[in-house]
Order: structure tokens, then sequence, then C-alpha cells
């Protein structure tokens, strides 16, 4: 097991990485609906995206984040 | 579709890396110089480096048919050391005279401090002293904001001519102060630490083409070459003509580094050609008949 502060050292860039890019396609996804005469045509997708944000910014006690992310984005039992 | 690259550091990659390129549309290579992951001694190492990135790098270049051209500099981290940075700026001009040196790059800032800005200033000086062209690095990551800001202060109070000078590694938070003050502005695209391709096609439909730069990563540390590749496919998947991808990829980089007469590749255009139809060939009717 690796310790809390060699954790960052080893995945902090790539998480940032990953963020950006994350903001980066909602800010697309938002000039698109802003130059799209339908507006962002009732697709639900943007809201589990922001679902997922939510999950994300919680300091959870539990580790299990990825699960409840893909739990999110799965289909019913 | 054919490619420039403008900022690529093939000291630090394969000759596999060139044939690939070779491969993909690549046909000219830029080689601005930089920090060699530890910081040299002696200003004859500069020296030594400049001639292997001036003379023997476009030889390996030439073996796949792509055109190499370099930039000399005092990379910002090694310009803490004044008296080294000197001794290596007054061998410059040495190098302006070679038939394929484009100008002064990457110079810049890598944590804003005093001697950097000192260094930085006066090889700016030199190459406007000797009409070449500037290539700026901007700092990585949390230094970015206050190094680029910092630069464009530097930059306001000397004699220079905006439109020869590129900005690099600009990304989201850095292009807009770039562009508004006339620069040229750089994209770089790194697998992590600095702009994707889709952040650089996000930037190009929000501000146009102009005065746009666009490299791939390609150093010693972790960086693709190819990423070029993919932000040009990136771009015309989201609908952009040949021509519109042309003009990013291809005629910028001629448009920039074309100011100095040593960068000779022409500007390219797309044309459709049409082959003219033939005049039918009138049958014999008993050999038309035959047929059916």
């Amino acid at each position: 097991m690796l310790t809390p502060s060699k954790v960052l050292d080893l995945y902090f860039l790539e998480a940032r990485c990953m963020l950006i890019e994350v903001a980066a396609t909602l800010d697309r996804f938002d000039r698109a609906v802003d130059s799209d005469s339908n507006g962002d045509g009732g697709d639900d997708r943007i809201e589990k995206l922001y679902e997922s944000l939510q999950v994300l910014s919680s300091k959870s006690e539990t580790s299990d984040r990825s699960e409840q992310l893909l739990k999110l984005f799965s289909g019913p039992a | 579709m054919q490619i420039i690259q403008p900022h690529y550091h093939a000291i630090a990659r394969t000759a596999q890396d060139y044939e690939r390129m070779a491969m993909s549309g690549v046909v000219a290579v830029c080689e601005p110089a930089f920090w060699a992951g530890f910081d040299r001694e002696y200003p004859e190492t500069f020296i030594d480096y400049f001639r292997q990135i001036g003379e023997f790098e476009p030889t390996r270049a030439a073996d796949y048919g792509i055109r190499h051209f370099f930039w000399v500099a005092v990379n910002p981290k090694e310009a803490e050391n004044q008296e080294l940075s000197r001794e290596v700026l007054k061998r410059f001009p040495d190098f302006f005279k070679m038939p394929n040196c484009l100008g002064v790059g990457e110079t810049g800032l890598h944590k804003s401090t005093a001697n950097e800005a000192t260094i930085f200033e006066e090889q700016v000086s030199l190459a406007i002293e000797h009409d070449q062209l500037i290539l700026i690095h901007t700092p990585h990551l949390e230094d970015k904001t206050h190094g680029t800001r910092r630069i464009l202060e530097i930059l306001e109070g000397l004699p220079v001519d905006r439109n020869r000078v590129w900005i690099d590694h600009a990304e989201e938070h850095t292009i807009r102060p770039i562009l508004d003050a006339g620069y040229w502005s750089g994209f770089t695209l790194y697998p992590i630490t600095k702009c994707s391709p889709k952040r650089a096609v996000d930037m190009l439909e929000m501000y146009g083409r102009e005065r746009i730069l666009v490299n791939s990563s390609a150093d010693w540390g972790p960086s693709d070459p190819f990423t070029l590749q993919e932000c040009v496919c990136e771009y015309r998947r989201r609908g952009n003509s040949l021509q519109d991808a042309m003009e990013i990829f291809y005629n910028n980089p001629v448009r920039f580094l074309g100011q100095n007469p040593k960068f000779d590749l022409p500007m390219l255009k797309v044309e459709e050609m049409r082959e003219e139809a033939e005049e039918p060939v009138e049958q014999p009717a008993e050999e038309s008949a035959d047929l059916t």
C-alpha cells in the first residue's frame, strides 16, 4: 500500500488532467447548447455527469466513489 | 495531409519517430533549444548541443525526407546562472548565420526569478538586434499564470515586433492576454501536463485560427509526438474542412516561421482535380447488337 503523499506524487497530475478534461467537456456541451436552436434536446446524460461530480465533491468516509459512479451510470439491476 | 511540427526536441527521440512522422504527413520539424534534464556547467556544453541540433539532427531528419530547423537559447531553468548564460549568449550570432537557424528559443521563464527575467530580457534584446524570430516558453502548471503575466510585462518594455514573437504552451487561462497583446500563441499537446488535443480544438473554436500554432510534445519526459495527428483528427471529426486543417497545422507555421526567409516551405492549398469527361465512342450498329 502506498503512503498518502506517494499517492498524490503518482496520481495528482493525472487526476488534475482528467478533471480539466471533464471541465472542457462540460464547456463544450454548453457552447453546443448555445449554438443549437434545440437547446440540450432533453438529453439526461448531462445530468448524470453533474450527479457524478456531486459524488466526487464530497469527502466520503468510505472509499467507494468509483463504485457509486458505476452504479450511477448503470441501468437498473 | 502535410503537417509541420513547429516545436520538437528531436535530440531526445529515436529515428523511429522520424520514420513514423514521415509516414503520417510531417514534412518539417523545428527544434528549439531546451533543458537537458540536468543543469549544464560549461558554455562549451551548450555550444556542442547547438551544433548537434543544428548540424547533426538535420541529417537524421533528411533520412526520412523531413526538413529540420533549429533555434538557440539558454532555457529559463539554466538562466539562473547569469555568468554561464552570458558566455553562451556571446556565441548566438555564430549560429544565427547557419542556414537552418530560425532565431532565439525557447527562452522565457520557469520560476520567474529576477535572474531568469534578466537573462530572458537579454536574449530577447539579442534577437531583436540580429533581426531573429523569438520563441518563448511559459512556465509549467502552478507557475504558468504568474509567469505568463511576467513575460508579457517584460516584453511590454522591449521594442519587439509582436508578430515575430511566439509565446508557447498557452492554455485556456493564458491564451487571451497573449492574443490580445498581438503575439502568436502556441498550444503544446501533452498526455497529461499541458494541453490536450480536444482542448486545443476547443480553443480553436473559441478563438479562431489566426496567430495560433499547435505543437505536439516531444522531449525526454512523458510526451507523445503524435498528439499533433490526434489533434488533426479531432479537428476534422468536428466537421472542419481539409483546407481549414491545413491552415492550422501547416500554413500557420509557414506564416510565422516564414518571416525568417530560411524557412522556405510554400503555403499549400487543397484543390480538387476533375478529370475531363472523354468523348463517347460510337459503336457500329452490328457490334452493339452482339453485346446485348
